[in-house]
């Protein structure tokens, strides 16, 4: 496709009341919609990220384009010329909507990798590692190789574990009885209290059926358990919901049926209500001169704070199961790929400090949500489809574990950033792990050949997403994270849903400034051995005084560390231009700090003005 | 002694105290004139609880069988609760607890009692003296004069002796505009902005009645602090209809004719009851327990606190962007002008002076424009929020202002000087204190009790070096900048340390 160029294209302020604008150039690529204004600040934004394009009606000074994005950055474009409008409208129209995966970014994306280094980069998490890193297979757990070839169950990953007493016709026999084949299967495993969280998806019991084979299935989990006699099953749905389900077949475990197990529902919301409780979230957010009542009531009336606070809840209730009570835990909801990853994921971080680390963070992302069959494609709108499948079913685990973070500030080696650009690239189809729906179709896609993984790119900027108050010995090895989860800890994620409405940060960044004073901090102590080294070698011959020296000097760093870290106000310790956090992955350009700096003493607040604009007209 | 009568029962043992976050311990409770004092009087880890008597908002009493219960709410939004065996030690401590949380005469608080463990090294209540102030103001500009007539506090009860005011106005004019002006506050200097010699002044609604009366001396001064050709903004902080129903009581507002310069602006910001309303409905929303999403934020809502926090810091900015955007002078008044008025004085310098967002800057904002400027902290802090009784002048006017200001540094992390411990105990100070600086409601009282004599400085304590590193910020980098919070509510967030920290009930 040929490059489409516009020219005196405003970019509005999306809060501004008063129409403060940026001018420049719009640029349409293949893959991204390109902005560049007077200062030659660029704006990217990639075709995939787009999720809805809107023309409004004609002004005086041109014609108005809105485009959403999946990563909540909303623009506001006035195109001059109708014509251009209706140009730029049709293609991103077009470019936004994908037919087919091949026509994906992914599959275009080169980041100059060879073949050895694209392969090693799909290497990087091995799933086999981390079940044996959580001590399976063991004297009750086993590999099982009946969906060897995704015979059983299409959405279930090839390699699954199952207690040893499970022999193959109870899988088999298990798996006819729940919806979509996905039988209860390990997702974790304490190694401390022997217990385990398993998932599937609901029983089709409808009324008054009932499967030898999965009530054997249960019994076979409970028994995996040395340490309790009996188990809990955990229907993440609401029981109306649920009850609702029995009518179609499906429905719920019945106790009487199933020996030693305590059944309990926990209420997580399905896909379509979280998907207009985000719509309502978004609505308040991106009001104008909103007021702060108009703002908390809309919070309340999206439900959203609600129910990130319910997937917390159910993920506490879980954990407590096994911390507390040495209990195997069964979670599903109905498929066993919405709210059971999101509860399965966030239990699994609560009991287990790895996925607390960024390595550890990415394995639990690839076990419970793609190797499961999260329908990533299907939930983030990869490919042009059904809208009634999308749901911000990650997007609220990403928000859970945020909460987490705020929580317990020293317990996570990864900061905000980290979630932000998992966040980013869930939608932004550039790397290959998140597209499709399951492994299976994963490999039909034959990705691991064709597109890349986007670990290795993280962690070769682990930097960038490393939290600067992380304390391994806060939470050693298996430490239970405890979070409260009373309503007031639950607060509106701004930097994620306002990530790219810089006027409501924080203008300084604490963590940033932390971030260079250590890295500094580890510059000076490398200059310290460095010049001791000298020292050394200057005064090896005889030089006693010299010595002395050396050794009052030799432990400066220690002491320097222990000390608060005041500044010394005739050197500037920070370097403006370092000061930066890019969210915005791929464009460098992006200074925020010396932004900062232009903004402090040249923009106006928008909102202040606003008012202020209001205020004059009573004078 | 008086005291001792009061205390029927001045030491209980056995005694179980529970306190939110921390596990129940038991030990000795004591009182005395001042102090509720609980030791755990363990050997391996012995642990004291001092509470001031006057940091008391309201006490409850409820028995099961012979154990008694008494839960304490303090005004720094703190609640504890204690368990004392035996019936009659329970109510004669309760009783006890309620006279002296009470005492109604201001010479019979602890600071008239408190003496110092610690060398004063720098007094503070001479560290801020208006002269001083006004020497680092003449080296700027020569239009502007210190007044000394209102030495003896008959001119404007409220002020105190000194005050800055323009130097082409003699204290005959003053005193004229004095008579203008509601309780005498005519127009003062509140602060000189360098950067382009605009002024912010502070006064109180002029009292031009219902037949719009006018004070040509009431014009004279304004007018003639802005230069030929230039404009000012008078920022009302009351709504226009409230400015206009003023007039009824015999207040008012300035009307654009006589004062050709200058434009006004009403920005509307709430007073007492409703402020105080408003944290009574905050903190009940704080110590629910139901762990109802919904309910928490429609009580969080309804309480209505961050929309005055919105306002108030709007307010603010309004003034700070008038006078360094616009190149504009302001003059700041509402009702009385020691309210609201200060809340918009005080944080238009925090915005706009870099000065302000030092540790000693900022005490000698609060010197200036909180305790000088005659805001009066002991009505307004002689309730919190758990107090039963009718309320009369309270209003948490200074806390929203810490709050305001707490915004900002958590938007600023690295632009302050101080931390939030720090606006913390001054929040805690304000309204109990072993020090005597936020007693009496202006100078005139404090002159009164005599307490630069009697009292010690709540300043001469912080600013002690080892006092001082622990309200130092260690991310603070000099920035010479003004500052622009974000008003957005999306910006805005709960005051954690300051208010939910102390909250969550133990019951």
């Amino acid at each position: 496709m040929s490059l489409k160029q516009v020219e005196h294209v405003k970019l509005l302020d999306r809060f501004s009341t008063s129409n403060k604008s940026l001018t420049g150039t719009l640029y349409l690529t293949a893959t991204h919609l390109l902005f560049i204004d007077a200062n030659q600040r660029e704006t990217w934004i990639l075709h995939h990220h787009i999720a809805a394009v809107e023309k409004l009606p004609l002004t005086t000074s041109g014609c108005p384009l809105v485009i959403q994005c999946k990563n909540f950055r909303v623009v506001h474009f006035v195109v001059p010329r109708e014509r251009d409008c209706h140009d730029i409208y049709n293609s991103l129209l077009q470019l936004s909507r994908t037919a087919k995966y091949e026509e994906l970014y992914a599959f275009s994306y080169n980041p100059k990798q060879n073949e050895s280094e694209q392969a090693k980069g799909w290497q990087l998490i091995d799933l086999a590692e981390e079940y044996k890193r959580m001590g399976v297979p063991n004297d009750y757990w086993q590999l099982s190789d009946a969906n060897r070839d995704y015979k059983i169950c299409e959405t279930y990953p090839r390699e699954l574990y199952v207690p040893r007493t499970a022999s193959k016709p109870i899988i088999v026999g298990s798996s006819k009885f729940r919806s979509k084949g996905r039988f209860p299967v390990l997702s974790y495993y304490h190694k401390d209290k022997k217990a385990a969280i398993c998932r599937c998806s609901q029983p089709l019991s409808g009324f008054s059926a009932r499967c030898l084979e999965d009530e054997h299935m249960l019994q076979a989990i409970s028994k995996a358990n040395p340490s309790n006699r009996y188990m809990y099953v955990m229907d993440t749905r609401p029981k109306l919901n649920a009850m609702a389900n029995r009518a179609a077949g499906k429905g719920y475990e019945n106790e009487d049926n199933y020996s030693n197990i305590r059944f309990q529902f926990v209420g997580i919301e399905n896909i379509h209500v979280m998907r207009s409780s985000l719509q309502k979230l978004l609505e308040v957010s991106g009001t104008k001169g909103l007021s702060v009542n108009d703002f908390l009531s809309g919070l309340e009336n999206s439900g959203w704070l609600r129910h990130i606070k319910a997937v917390l809840d159910a993920a506490v209730f879980l954990v407590k199961a096994i911390a507390v009570e040495s209990a195997s835990v069964l979670v599903h909801c109905s498929d066993g790929w919405d709210r059971t990853s999101q509860v399965c994921s966030l239990g699994a971080l609560l009991l287990d400090s790895y996925y607390r680390t960024i390595k550890g963070f990415m394995v639990l992302i690839e076990k419970d949500w793609i190797s499961f069959g999260h329908k990533f494609s299907d939930r983030c709108c990869q490919l042009d489809g059904d809208p009634k499948e999308i749901s911000p079913v990650f997007t609220q685990f990403l928000e859970s574990v945020w909460n987490l973070t705020e929580q317990f500030p020293q317990a996570f080696e990864y900061n905000e950033a980290f979630l932000l650009q998992i966040h980013e690239h869930v939608h932004s189809c550039q790397f290959g792990n998140f597209l499709g729906n399951c492994q299976k179709e994963r490999e039909e896609l034959k990705l691991k050949e064709k597109t890349y993984s986007l670990w290795p790119f993280l962690l070769d900027e682990q930097k960038k997403y490393q939290n600067p108050l992380y304390n391994p010995s806060f939470s050693p090895n298996l430490t239970l994270l405890e979070p409260n989860t009373v309503s007031f800890n639950f607060k509106f994620w701004r930097n994620m849903y306002h990530q790219f409405d810089r006027s409501m940060h924080p203008r300084q960044s604490v963590y940033d400034l932390i971030m260079d004073m250590s890295e500094q901090n580890k510059q000076l102590e490398e200059d310290i051995k460095q010049l001791e080294a000298k020292i050394k070698r200057k005064s090896g011959q005889s030089d006693v005084v010299l010595l002395k020296e050396h050794q009052q000097s030799a432990h400066p760093a220690p002491v320097m560390l222990k000390t608060p870290p005041c500044f010394k106000k005739d050197q500037p310790l920070i370097p403006l231009n370092d000061a930066v956090r890019t969210i915005e992955g791929s464009n460098t350009a992006d200074n925020r700090y010396s932004e900062f700096m232009e903004e402090l003493s040249k923009a106006e607040p928008a909102i202040v003005s606003l008012e202020y604009g209001v205020a004059r007209m009573t004078c | 002694m008086e005291f001792a009568e009061l205390i029927k029962t001045p030491r209980a043992d056995n005694v179980v105290l529970h306190r939110p976050f921390e596990p129940a311990v038991e030990g000795t409770l004591c009182l005395t004139g001042h102090h509720l004092i609980f030791s755990s009087r363990r050997q391996d880890n012995a642990e004291e609880l001092w509470l001031l008597h006057s940091n008391i908002d309201s006490i409850e009493k409820r028995f099961v069988g012979s154990l008694g219960t008494i839960v304490i709410k303090c005004k720094d939004l703190r609640i504890i609760q204690l368990d004392i065996p035996g019936m009659e030690e329970c109510l004669n401590i309760a009783s006890s607890i309620e006279a002296l949380s009470t005492l109604d005469s201001v010479t019979l608080m602890y600071p008239f009692f408190y003496r110092p463990m610690f060398e004063i090294v720098e007094d503070g209540w001479s560290a801020f003296l208006p002269e001083k102030e006004f020497e680092f103001l003449n080296a700027l500009t020569d239009e502007w004069r210190l007044t000394y007539i209102n030495k003896d506090f008959s001119i404007c009860p409220s002020y105190p002796p000194v005050v800055t005011v323009p130097k082409s106005i003699d204290d005959e004019t003053l005193q004229k505009v004095a008579v203008f002006r509601h309780g005498g506050r005519f127009p003062v200097l509140s602060y000189y902005h360098k950067k382009n010699g605009m002024v912010m002044m502070r006064t109180s609604q002029p009292l031009t009645g219902t037949n719009g009366k006018r004070c040509k001396d009431d014009e004279k001064l304004i007018n003639s602090t802005l230069g030929p050709g230039r404009r000012g903004y008078i920022i009302d902080t009351r709504s226009l209809s409230a400015a206009q129903q003023a007039r009824a009581k015999g207040g008012g507002f300035e009307v654009e004719v006589y004062y050709p310069q200058w434009r006004r602006i009403h920005k509307s910001v709430e007073r007492f009851n409703i402020l105080q309303e408003s944290l009574i409905k905050l903190v009940e929303a704080c110590n629910d327990q139901s762990h109802n999403m919904d309910r928490w934020l429609s009580k969080l809502e309804a309480s209505n606190w961050l929309t005055h926090v919105k306002e108030i810091l709007t307010a603010g900015c309004l003034a700070a962007q008038c006078i360094d955007r616009e190149d504009a002078s302001v003059l700041v008044h509402g009702t009385e002008g020691t309210d609201s008025t200060l809340q918009i004085t005080s944080l238009a310098q925090i915005i706009l002076d870099p000065d302000c967002r030092t540790i000693r800057g900022f005490e000698s904002l609060i010197v200036r424009e909180w305790l000088q400027a005659g805001h009066p902290f002991q009505q307004r802090c002689a309730q919190s929020a758990y107090s039963n009784s009718k309320q009369k002048w309270e209003a948490p006017v200074f806390l929203l202002f810490l709050d305001c200001v707490w915004q900002m540094l958590h938007q600023f992390p690295c632009s302050f000087e101080f931390n939030e411990h720090f606006l913390v105990t001054l929040f805690e100070h304000a309204y109990a204190s072993q020090f005597g600086t936020f007693l009496g409601n202006n100078e005139n009282e404090r002159s009164k009790l005599k307490l630069p004599q009697k009292t010690m400085s709540l300043w001469s304590w912080v600013n002690q070096p080892e006092e001082l590193k622990n309200f130092k910020n260690p991310l603070f980098e000099a920035n010479s900048l003004v500052i622009w919070p974000s008003v957005a509510p999306q910006s805005l967030q709960l005051w954690e340390g300051g208010l939910l920290s102390k909250l969550m009930t133990i019951l």
